[in-house]
C-alpha cells in the first residue's frame, strides 16, 4: 500500500511540479540570505537602480537590495505559513475530533463556536487585533492567523470523524475500554492522516495569503522583512508611479508561486490518495 | 431468442495491463426467460451485466457479438447504444437508493427523461405502474429524499420498465435489503414478467438461494468464463460442474450471503485475470482436475438446456 | 425550512454579539491607559479637539464604572448608532464617515462577487467538458486563486493604468470633478471603478471556475448520472442535472468565501486609493483612529452577516432538501 502510494506520487505531474516549486523557494529562503553580508533593510546601493549584475532585482527608492529583501522575505512567508497552518490545523483537529467523536451537546456547542468564527471575516478581526498591538512579530501574527482560520478544517474533520466513529475497529477499541483521547489518536487520526495532511497544506496556503494582506495594509511584523511588507513599501513609496516594476513584481510573484504550488500539490496528493481520481 | 451472446470479450484497462474480466462468453436467453446470473465478485457477472447496457470508460469491447431480438447491439458505440437503452434493454441498478436526481421531483424527472428520449410522457400509465408496485401517485410530487429506501427502489423499478424493454437487467437489486424486502422485490420482478411488461430478465446476484425462487434458469460464472447454465431446479439439485457443486454445498440457509464469508470449502483463490492461465480456470482449486484440464473445456450442452464447461461432466 | 433559517439567525445573532464583545474588550485588554495612549498617538493639532476627545472617550469608556456597567453602556451607545467621533476627520461622527464610504465598497463588491460567481460557474462547467480546455484552464485557474488580491491590483494598475495609460489608478472619480448626476461624472466614476472591479473579479473568477469544474466532475460520477446514462438520457440532460446539483455547494461556498472576498476588496481599494471601507481602514491605522477602525469592523461584520442570511435564503430556494424539513447541508 505504502509503495503503491509512492509509485503514484512519483508519477503524478501535479504533485511533482508543486513539490519542486516549493522546495526551490524553501531552499532559496533558507540558504539565499547567507549570500549577503548586509541586512535586507540596509542602504547598500544607488536608489532606484534597475536589475543589474550587482543587484539582481534592482534596488528600492532608498537603495535597498530588492533581491536580498526577497530572499529574507521568503523566510517570513514560509514561517508564517507553517506556524499559522500548524496552529489552525491543531485547533481544527481538536475541535473536529472532539465534536465528531463525542457528539451530543459538546458537538452542538463546538459546532456553534465553529460557525461563529466561520462567519466572522478573519482579516477584519486580525486588523483590529493587530492595530492595537504596538509591537508585532511574525510569531504573534501567525498565532492570530491560526486562531481565526481553523473553522472550515474543524468542520471537515468533524464530518470525517463522524463517519469513522461507527467503524468496527473504533467500536472494538471502545468496548475494550480504551479512553477517548487514545482512541482518537490511535484509531481515528491515522485513518484520515492523508486527509489531515491535505487540510494542512490548504491552511498553509491561506495563512500565507492572509499574512500578505495584513502586511500590505501596514500591520505586518515590525521587526522583519516579508513579501507582503515589500509590497506595502513599494505601494507606499510610489514604486508604481516611478515605474520600479522590479520592486513590486517579485514579491507578489513569489507569493503566487508558493501558494499556487501548494494548491497544485494538494490536487496531486488528492489524486494519489484517492485511487478514484487517478487518471487512467 | 431474446438475447444471443456469442464469444463476448470485455477487458478492463488498468495501469498494470488489461484485465480479461469477460473472456469469451456464449449463451442465450429465451423470450420470457428469467435467468439468474451467479458468481463470486470478480467472476465477471457484473461486467457482463454492464456490457449489455453501458461500458464505462475503462472497459473495452474486445470481441464477440450480442444480438437482442435479432438486432446486433453496438456495444462499443456509446451513442448508437442509446437507441437500445431504456426501450429494448433496461437496468435496475444496484444503487437504486441513490439513482434519482436529488434536486428534481420524481414526476418531473421522469417527464424530462422521457421527453429527452423522444417519448411522450403518459401520466395515467405511470400512475398505473406505480400502483402495481404499491406506491401512490403522490410520490411523483415528492423529492427522492422524502421517500424511504424501499420506496425509492420501487420507483426505480417502475421507471426502468416504463418502456416495456425486451431485456431487463437487475443488478444485485436485493443486496442492500432485509430478507422480507428481498422477497417483495423478487415477487415484483416476477410480476413484471408475468404481466408482459418485460420480455426476459437477467437477475445478477451472489445469492443463489434467492434467485432460485424466481429464476427459470441459473447461469454460474467463474473467473471471466461461464461454468454452467441449467434450469434452476437442475442447477441447484443436480449440478454437474465441480465449482457449482461446491457453491451449492457451501450454500447456507436462505438469505445468508456466501460472498461475505469466504468460500471455505474451496481452497485457493481464483486466478488473476491480468494474465490468466490457459485451460480450465478452476483447475487449481478443482478436486477432479486431471491432465485434460490444461485444455479449455467447451461450454457444451450435456442435456437439453443444460450447459457445462467441464471435461468430467459429459 | 423555518427551523433551518431560525438556526442560522441564532448563529448570526450570536456572532454579532461576539463581534461587539470583542470590539469592546480589545482596547481594555491592551496594556496601558487606552485614552491617553490614543490621544498621544493621534495627530490632532487643535488643543480644543484633544480636550473634546478626552471628555468623549472618558464618557464612552466610563472607567470609573464597574465593568458590566461599561459593557452595557457600550451596547447602549451602539444601539443608538453612536460609534464615536473620528480622529482622522475630527469632529465627524464615525458612523457618518462610514456611511459615506459604504456605497463605494458595495459598488465594487456586489458586482464583482455576483459576476465572478456566475461567470466562474458557467466557465468551470464548460471547461469540465473538454479535456484540452480543462488542461489549459486548470493551471491558469490555480494561479489566479493563488494570486494575492493586492498584487493583481498593482499589476493591473501598473500595466493598464501607468504603462498603457488607459485607466486612472487613484480615486473614485476625477480630481477636478464634484459628485453630480452629469454624464461626465458618471463616466469618470465608471472609468475609476473598472480596474479595482476587474482585479477583484479575476481572482474570484479563478476560484469559482476551479470549484465548479471539480464539483461537476464529481457529480458526473454520481449514481443518478450513471442511471440516467444507463437509460440513454442525452448528454444535455445529464449535464443540466449535474450543473443543478453542483451549484449547491457553490452557493454554500459563496457564504464561506465572503470573508476572503471582503478582505480582497479592502486591499484592492487601498491599491487604488478607492474611497471605500478599505481606504478608511488604512487611514484609521495610519492616523491611529481606533474609533473609526472599530466602527468599520462592526459595519463589515453586520454586512457579512446580512449577506450570509441572503445566501441562506437563496440556498433554501435552490435546495429542495432544506424545504422539506429533511435537513440538507448545514
Amino acid at each position: 500500500m505504502r509503495n503503491e502510494a509512492l509509485h503514484f506520487a512519483l508519477r503524478n505531474r501535479k504533485l511533482v511540479v508543486g513539490t519542486v516549486v516549493i522546495l526551490v523557494f524553501l531552499v532559496a529562503g533558507l540558504v539565499g540570505p547567507l549570500m549577503f553580508d548586509y541586512g535586507p533593510n540596509e542602504y547598500v546601493g544607488p536608489p532606484m537602480a534597475p536589475p543589474s549584475g550587482e543587484f539582481w532585482l534592482g534596488t528600492t527608492t532608498f537603495g535597498q537590495d530588492v533581491f536580498a529583501q526577497f530572499l529574507y522575505g521568503l523566510r517570513a512567508t514560509f514561517l508564517v505559513g507553517a506556524l499559522g497552518g500548524v496552529l489552525a490545523a491543531a485547533v481544527g483537529m481538536v475541535v473536529g475530533f472532539v465534536a465528531g467523536y463525542r457528539g451530543g451537546w459538546i458537538d452542538e456547542l463546538l459546532n456553534m463556536l465553529t460557525n461563529i468564527v466561520l462567519v466572522l471575516p478573519a482579516l477584519v478581526v486580525l486588523l483590529i487585533v493587530n492595530a492595537y498591538l504596538g509591537v508585532r512579530s511574525i510569531g504573534v501574527q501567525a498565532l492570530f492567523i491560526g486562531l481565526t482560520s481553523w473553522p472550515w478544517a474543524a468542520r471537515a474533520i468533524r464530518a470525517q470523524t463522524f463517519s469513522l466513529r461507527s467503524r468496527e475497529f473504533v467500536d472494538l477499541a471502545r468496548l475494550s475500554g480504551v479512553r477517548t483521547p487514545k482512541i482518537i489518536l490511535r484509531e481515528i487520526a491515522p485513518n484520515m492522516s492523508s486527509y489531515l495532511f491535505l487540510t494542512f497544506i490548504l491552511l498553509f496556503g491561506s495563512a500565507i495569503l492572509i499574512a500578505a494582506s495584513l502586511d500590505f495594509i501596514g500591520l505586518g511584523p515590525t521587526d522583519s522583512v516579508s513579501l507582503g511588507l515589500m509590497l506595502n513599501n513599494a505601494a507606499r513609496w510610489s514604486a508604481l508611479q516611478l515605474g520600479l516594476w522590479w520592486w513590486f513584481i517579485p514579491p507578489g510573484a513569489g507569493i503566487t508561486a508558493i501558494v499556487g504550488a501548494l494548491y497544485v500539490m494538494n490536487v496531486g496528493l488528492d489524486e494519489v490518495f484517492n485511487p478514484k481520481l487517478r487518471e487512467m | 431468442m431474446a438475447l444471443k451472446v456469442t464469444d463476448l470479450r470485455v477487458y478492463y484497462r488498468t495501469l498494470r495491463g488489461e484485465v480479461k474480466a469477460l473472456d469469451g462468453v456464449t449463451f442465450s436467453v429465451a423470450d420470457g426467460e428469467i435467468m439468474g446470473l451467479a458468481g463470486e465478485s470478480g467472476s465477471g457477472k457484473s461486467t457482463l451485466a454492464k456490457s449489455l447496457i453501458r461500458l464505462d470508460g475503462r472497459m473495452r469491447h474486445a470481441g464477440g457479438t450480442v444480438e437482442l431480438d435479432g438486432e446486433a447491439m453496438p456495444l462499443s458505440d456509446d451513442d448508437a447504444m442509446d437507441e437500445f437503452r431504456f426501450r429494448k434493454v433496461s437496468l435496475i441498478p444496484q444503487y437504486s437508493m441513490s439513482a434519482l436526481n436529488p434536486t428534481r421531483k420524481i414526476g418531473k424527472m421522469v417527464g424530462e427523461l422521457l421527453e429527452s428520449r423522444g417519448e411522450r410522457p403518459d401520466r395515467a400509465e405511470l400512475e398505473r405502474r406505480l400502483e402495481l408496485v404499491g406506491l401512490s401517485k403522490d410520490v411523483l410530487d415528492r423529492y427522492p429524499i422524502e421517500l424511504s429506501g424501499g420506496m425509492k427502489q420501487r420507483v426505480v423499478m417502475v421507471i426502468s420498465t416504463l418502456l416495456n424493454p425486451s431485456l431487463l437487467i437487475a443488478d444485485e437489486v436485493t443486496s442492500a435489503l432485509d430478507v422480507s424486502s428481498q422477497k417483495a422485490v423478487a415477487t415484483t420482478l416476477l410480476g413484471f414478467r408475468d404481466r408482459g411488461l418485460v420480455t426476459s430478465m437477467m437477475v445478477v446476484t451472489h445469492d443463489i438461494s434467492l434467485v432460485y425462487q424466481i429464476a427459470d434458469t441459473i447461469m454460474v460464472m467463474y473467473a471471466g468464463r461461464l461454468a454452467e447454465k441449467a434450469p434452476a431446479d437442475v442447477l441447484v439439485n443436480a449440478p454437474r460442474h465441480p465449482y457449482t457443486m461446491q457453491l451449492i454445498s457451501a450454500l447456507p440457509e436462505v438469505g445468508v450471503r456466501y460472498e461475505d464469508r469466504r468460500l471455505t470449502g474451496i481452497p485457493g483463490n481464483p486466478p488473476s485475470l491480468l494474465k490468466p492461465p490457459g485451460g480450465c480456470r478452476f483447475r487449481d482449486r478443482c478436486p477432479l482436475a486431471f491432465d485434460r484440464c490444461a485444455e479449455q473445456p467447451p461450454f457444451a450442452e450435456v442435456a437439453p438446456g443444460h450447459f457445462v464447461a467441464c471435461w468430467k461432466a459429459e | 425550512m423555518r427551523r433551518y433559517l431560525g438556526r442560522k439567525l441564532l448563529i448570526y445573532g450570536l456572532t454579532f454579539f461576539v463581534a461587539v464583545t470583542v470590539n469592546w474588550m480589545i482596547p481594555r485588554f491592551m496594556p496601558g491607559d487606552p485614552v491617553s495612549s490614543m490621544l498621544s498617538r493621534a495627530n490632532v493639532a487643535q488643543p480644543a479637539a484633544v480636550e473634546a476627545m478626552r471628555a468623549h472617550y472618558t464618557a464612552m469608556f466610563g472607567f470609573d464604572l464597574p465593568l458590566w456597567r461599561q459593557y452595557l453602556n457600550f451596547w447602549g451607545a451602539l444601539l443608538q448608532g453612536d460609534l464615536g467621533i473620528s480622529i482622522w476627520l475630527f469632529p465627524t461622527p464615525v458612523s457618518d464617515v462610514i456611511v459615506r464610504a459604504v456605497p463605494y465598497t458595495l459598488g465594487l463588491l456586489i458586482p464583482s462577487i455576483l459576476l465572478s460567481w456566475f461567470a466562474g460557474n458557467r466557465f468551470g462547467a464548460f471547461a469540465a467538458r473538454r479535456k484540452w480546455l480543462d488542461n489549459t484552464v486548470l493551471p491558469f485557474g490555480y494561479v489566479l486563486t493563488a494570486t494575492p488580491y493586492m498584487w493583481l491590483a498593482i499589476l493591473l494598475a501598473w500595466a493598464l493604468g501607468i504603462v498603457a495609460g488607459v485607466f486612472p489608478v487613484a480615486g473614485a472619480y476625477g480630481f477636478d470633478l464634484r459628485p453630480s448626476w452629469s454624464w461626465t461624472f458618471i463616466g469618470s466614476l465608471a472609468q475609476h471603478w473598472f480596474l479595482p472591479f476587474a482585479s477583484l473579479f479575476l481572482v474570484a473568477f479563478g476560484g469559482w471556475a476551479i470549484g465548479m469544474r471539480n464539483m461537476i466532475i464529481y457529480e458526473l460520477e454520481a449514481d443518478y448520472v450513471n442511471y440516467l446514462r444507463a437509460l440513454g438520457a442525452p448528454a444535455r440532460l445529464v449535464r443540466r442535472y449535474a450543473f443543478r446539483n453542483a451549484i449547491l455547494p457553490q452557493v454554500t461556498g459563496l457564504a464561506l468565501q465572503l470573508g476572503v472576498l471582503v478582505a480582497g476588496a479592502l486591499v484592492t481599494e487601498i491599491v487604488f486609493s478607492y474611497p471605500g471601507l478599505g481606504h478608511l481602514i488604512l487611514q484609521a491605522i495610519q492616523n491611529q483612529d481606533f474609533f473609526l477602525l472599530q466602527g468599520t469592523f462592526l459595519f463589515i461584520v453586520i454586512g457579512v452577516l446580512i449577506a450570509n442570511f441572503v445566501i441562506d435564503v437563496a440556498y433554501v430556494l435552490v435546495d429542495p432538501r432544506t424545504r422539506t424539513g429533511m435537513g440538507g447541508a448545514a
